[in-house]
């Protein structure tokens, strides 16, 4: 486990904090060599890092992409297909970054080698996915959500707050929240990678994006690309970008005319479930960080059952220590469940949220079209009344309308393809929910009944 | 335990119908008993009876964890049970009253089965009565359960009476009844306790509290804003000061061993006091988080234009509904059966703690008369010395009247000693079994919770798969 405690260490350097006192073995730690300066700190942690206590599956986000129903049988698609595939096999975190590194094997003819690795960051990503949104080839695809931001904030915040309730807790409690947080962290940490990886996976396994130069640009080039972090003004950029989407969507939402019905039908559908999805998103996320929560409470519940038992009599200590230990697996237990809970119900919720979003995003480009179609046909109007430059802007208008036609019937097929793949996907969670659910509930009462036993039997 | 945001809600746990119940099963009993005149005239049958019929009424009251233990396996037997909790007139004068059913074959009650109603302030001045008479000597005191200035008042305030306010799924009728079934439980805890007592049992006024048909002399002393009140907390005041500057120098490694103890439970509870109404908290606040969950859930469902996908989320949002449900009931547990106890305990360790103070006043009288022995003895000596034969008279019978204060002293002190001596013995026992018992039941209460939650998914699963 020393990466992971490589990792945390780092953290808990930003932080300010001391982690001394509850690590053993520092001998080997970099931090131990006479002055090092945190920004040099670089911890590394493999993906495929066995775990027994985070149940996180890495590629179950992976269920979420369709049209393939599983990883595995989508790998196979790929491959065959004489196409790429993209894996995230290593991340690091350095600081406030996280470091991805990309490996790609292709069969393409375009990419110059078969097989090559690339290291990106977070931002690096969002820059691809927004060149994808710039071009207006895409504009009737629903094109994949950008992956979020890696955001650790909740952990460090935990961490924070253990930190200064240092006092307050004995030893053993304060290593095992600490235990706690750090499968937390790693946990969030596997997700944010994993999240990275399916963004570029199903870029790279659509039939048509996958031809992009700038994917390709991404996935080859081997020096950084001009996407540095977001500074002042950039975020002021996003955010006065975000903020013409919106107008744009209320404003041609108010003033252009749409004649189909199936399109009108589904904006609001998509208006109406993005914003129940942001909302069962919000309320699912509150319902398990609270799960944990119960999760931990059982910690002190243990120590203090443990506590009473260094008092007693030994048959009436071990009486207790046995109820102690029940409690610390039952806490296990229970902290299982609200990692799945996160994994199977919130992050399929917020993956179609953010689908939906892209799916918005292409109504909003078809009014966009549609309006500079009307345009189009304004001109035509004027240019007949006129009588000057008819031919240029029947051309114009032919295009406006070739192109607006086409868009309308790419997104009618993505919206279409939208709703069936969103049921599968949640099909798949639903049911794995339940059953993981009903695994630690069957879990949890046999080791209520085990504990019993024993219980009665030590008088 | 005054504090009312500790209060859980108790809204999942219908209290009439319990009550009801509860009150069925002893009608059932009594009638039993009743019908069959040759029943009555032999105890051993009388027992039997009881004692088949109580259990399952104690096991639908989620509150009263111990009493099955205690009711079955004690000498005394004697089961108490409070119901129906009732609020009598309106505004500050109201109060809530309680049903005290005592069933018994012991033969000092006059009758096997009867019942009482009784306020909660007749409960404290029980207990103050059983203080007065018994701390003196020794005894345990079992604490009756706080008075609460918030609650009470609070409940005096609204207009509903909380029978009904306890029956209805209302949100501010169930603050009301979670505080009248808690204050319940705790009373019936409190009742029974003494009932177990060797000694306090056979208490006249414990007798006439559970027997007597009149309304008892209202205890006025009580009452938290009176004078006496205020003359209690001057001497409580006193007696912490007291406390705190006297320092007994121990001559028994007993009582120095006990009472070292006493006070390493004491802190070690008050932790894990904290622990388990954190717990029950957290459980709480989930039950409330899972509920929003299931509203928007609900939501979900009905914006999804996919028909199979639109039924398998809104019965999502009734599973969580369910889980709900089962939370809350699972905070129940960590409050009823878990904190409740912890708390009962560390009113018993209080108790102990007072008796332990009362030995030490009993020994400072004890030295105290020793000193002003040794100071008569002295005058005695100086006056013989001054040849004053008056003043020889005058302190001789002094002497001999402080040698007998001495001598009762030492005697109370050695009385008080072994008493409580006796009296942690018994104390120990029952705590252990009581702990045992405790932890038992609380794991078996949290496996029919698992249960109760496998089956609410496994209904869930086809539903899931049922999508497409």
């Amino acid at each position: 486990m020393v990466p992971l405690y490589r990792l945390f260490r780092a953290l808990a350097f930003t932080l300010g904090l001391e982690w001394n006192d509850c690590v053993e073995d520092t001998n080997h730690d970099p931090l131990s060599v006479p002055a090092p300066s945190p920004a040099t700190i670089d911890t590394k942690v493999a993906k495929k890092k066995p775990s027994e206590t985070v149940s996180l599956a890495d590629n179950s986000l992976l269920g979420l992409i369709s049209p393939s129903p599983t990883p595995a049988s989508y790998r196979h698609e790929t491959s065959s297909k004489n196409a790429v595939h993209v894996d995230i096999s290593d991340a690091l975190s350095e600081k406030e970054k996280v470091k991805f590194t990309v490996h790609t094997k292709t069969t393409l003819p375009e990419f110059q080698k078969s097989e090559f690795v690339v290291v990106r960051q977070h931002e690096e990503f969002v820059w691809l996915h927004d060149r994808y949104e710039e071009n207006e080839e895409y504009a009737g695809y629903i094109i994949p959500p950008a992956p979020p931001r890696p955001d650790f904030d909740a952990s460090r915040e935990k961490l924070q707050r253990l930190g200064e309730g240092e006092g307050a807790l004995t030893r053993e409690e304060f290593l095992k929240m600490k235990e706690e947080l750090e499968d937390e962290y790693l946990a969030t940490f596997k997700k944010t990678v994993a999240m990275h990886e399916v963004f570029l996976q199903r870029l790279a396994g659509h039939p048509v994006f996958r031809n992009d130069s700038h994917l390709r640009v991404f996935l080859e080039y081997e020096q950084d690309l001009c996407a540095k972090p977001r500074g002042k003004m950039d975020l002021i950029g996003g955010l006065m970008r975000s903020m013409t989407t919106t107008t744009d969507e209320i404003y041609l939402g108010a003033t252009v005319r749409d004649v189909n019905d199936f399109f009108e039908q589904e904006t609001s559908f998509l208006q109406e479930y993005y914003s129940h999805l942001k909302d069962a998103v919000a309320k699912v996320d509150r319902m398990t960080s609270k799960h944990k929560d119960v999760a931990d409470a059982h910690i002190k519940l243990s120590s203090c059952i443990t506590q009473l038992a260094t008092r007693e009599q030994p048959p009436t200590e071990r009486f207790l220590t046995r109820a102690a230990e029940t409690f610390d697996k039952c806490r296990k237990i229970e902290g299982r469940m609200a990692s799945d809970q996160d994994l199977k119900l919130a992050d399929t919720l917020r993956y179609y949220m953010r689908d939906a979003h892209a799916a918005k995003a292409v109504l909003v480009r078809r009014l966009r079209c549609l309006a500079a179609y009307e345009a189009a046909n304004r001109n035509l109007e004027k240019a007949r009344a006129k009588n000057k430059d008819v031919h240029a802007a029947e051309q114009q208008q032919a295009d406006a309308c070739a192109r607006f036609e086409q868009l309308s019937a790419r997104a009618r097929e993505e919206l279409l393809d939208f709703r069936t793949r969103r049921v599968a996907a949640f099909r798949k969670s639903l049911i794995d929910l339940a059953e993981l659910e009903i695994k630690h509930a069957r879990e949890q009462q046999e080791l209520f009944r085990k504990s019993l036993q024993v219980l009665k039997e030590c008088a | 335990m005054s504090e009312e945001s500790d209060t859980p809600p108790f809204s999942t746990v219908n209290i009439n119908n319990d009550n009801r119940e509860e009150e069925d099963l002893f009608a059932s009993a009594v009638q039993e008993v009743s019908l069959d005149p040759e029943v009555n005239g032999t105890e051993d049958e009388m027992e039997k009876a009881t004692i088949r019929n109580a259990p399952p009424a104690i096991t639908t009251t989620l509150s009263s964890p111990i009493l099955e233990e205690i009711a079955t396996e004690r000498a005394n037997n004697i089961l108490i049970t409070i119901t129906e909790p009732q609020k009598i007139g309106e505004g500050m004068s109201s109060y809530v009253a309680y049903r005290v059913i005592t069933s018994t074959n012991m033969p000092i009650f006059s009758k096997h089965e009867f019942a009482v109603l009784r306020r909660f302030s007749d409960f404290l001045g029980l207990h103050e009565k059983l203080t007065e008479k018994y701390l003196r000597s020794g005894r345990i005191i079992p604490p009756a359960p706080e008075k609460s200035i918030v609650g009470t008042t609070k409940l005096k305030m609204t207009s509903t009476p909380s029978t009904e306010s306890a029956n209805g799924n209302n949100s501010s009728g169930s603050v009301q009844s979670q505080f009248v079934e808690r204050r319940r439980a705790a009373l019936e805890r409190f009742l029974n306790r003494v009932a177990q007592h060797p000694v306090l049992c056979i208490d006249p006024d414990f007798r006439e509290f559970l027997e007597s048909d009149t309304e008892l002399p209202k205890a006025t002393s009580t009452s938290a804003l009176s004078g006496a009140g205020v003359l209690r907390l001057f001497n409580k005041v006193g007696e912490t000061v007291n406390k705190i500057t006297y320092r007994m120098d121990e001559s028994d490694p007993w009582f120095e061993e006990r009472s070292s103890r006493v006070e390493g439970l004491d802190t070690c509870l008050r932790r894990l006091a904290g622990a388990c109404e954190a717990l029950a908290h957290e459980r709480r606040e989930l039950a409330a988080r899972t509920h929003d969950a299931a509203r928007a859930c609900a939501a979900l469902s009905g914006a999804d234009p996919h028909a199979p996908l639109s039924r398998a989320l809104s019965h999502a949002a009734d599973l969580h509904e369910k889980v709900e449900q089962l939370r809350m009931e699972q905070s129940n547990t960590d409050f009823f059966v878990l904190t409740e106890h912890i708390k009962d305990y560390l009113g018993l360790i209080g108790a102990i703690k007072d008796v332990f103070h009362e030995r030490v006043k009993v020994f400072q009288n004890w030295q105290h008369a020793q000193m002003q022995l040794t100071k008569r003895r002295e005058n005695k000596a100086k006056a013989e010395l001054a040849n004053r034969p008056e003043k020889i008279e005058q302190a001789s019978n002094e002497i001999i009247e402080w040698e007998a204060k001495v001598e009762r002293g030492q005697q109370e002190f050695d009385t008080i000693s072994r008493v409580i001596k006796k009296e942690l013995e018994r104390w120990e026992e029952v705590r252990l079994t009581e702990l045992r018992a405790t932890i038992l039941r609380y794991l078996e209460e949290h496996m029919k919770h698992q249960a109760q939650s496998i089956r609410y998914w496994d209904a869930f699963l086809p539903e899931a798969r049922a999508i497409k």
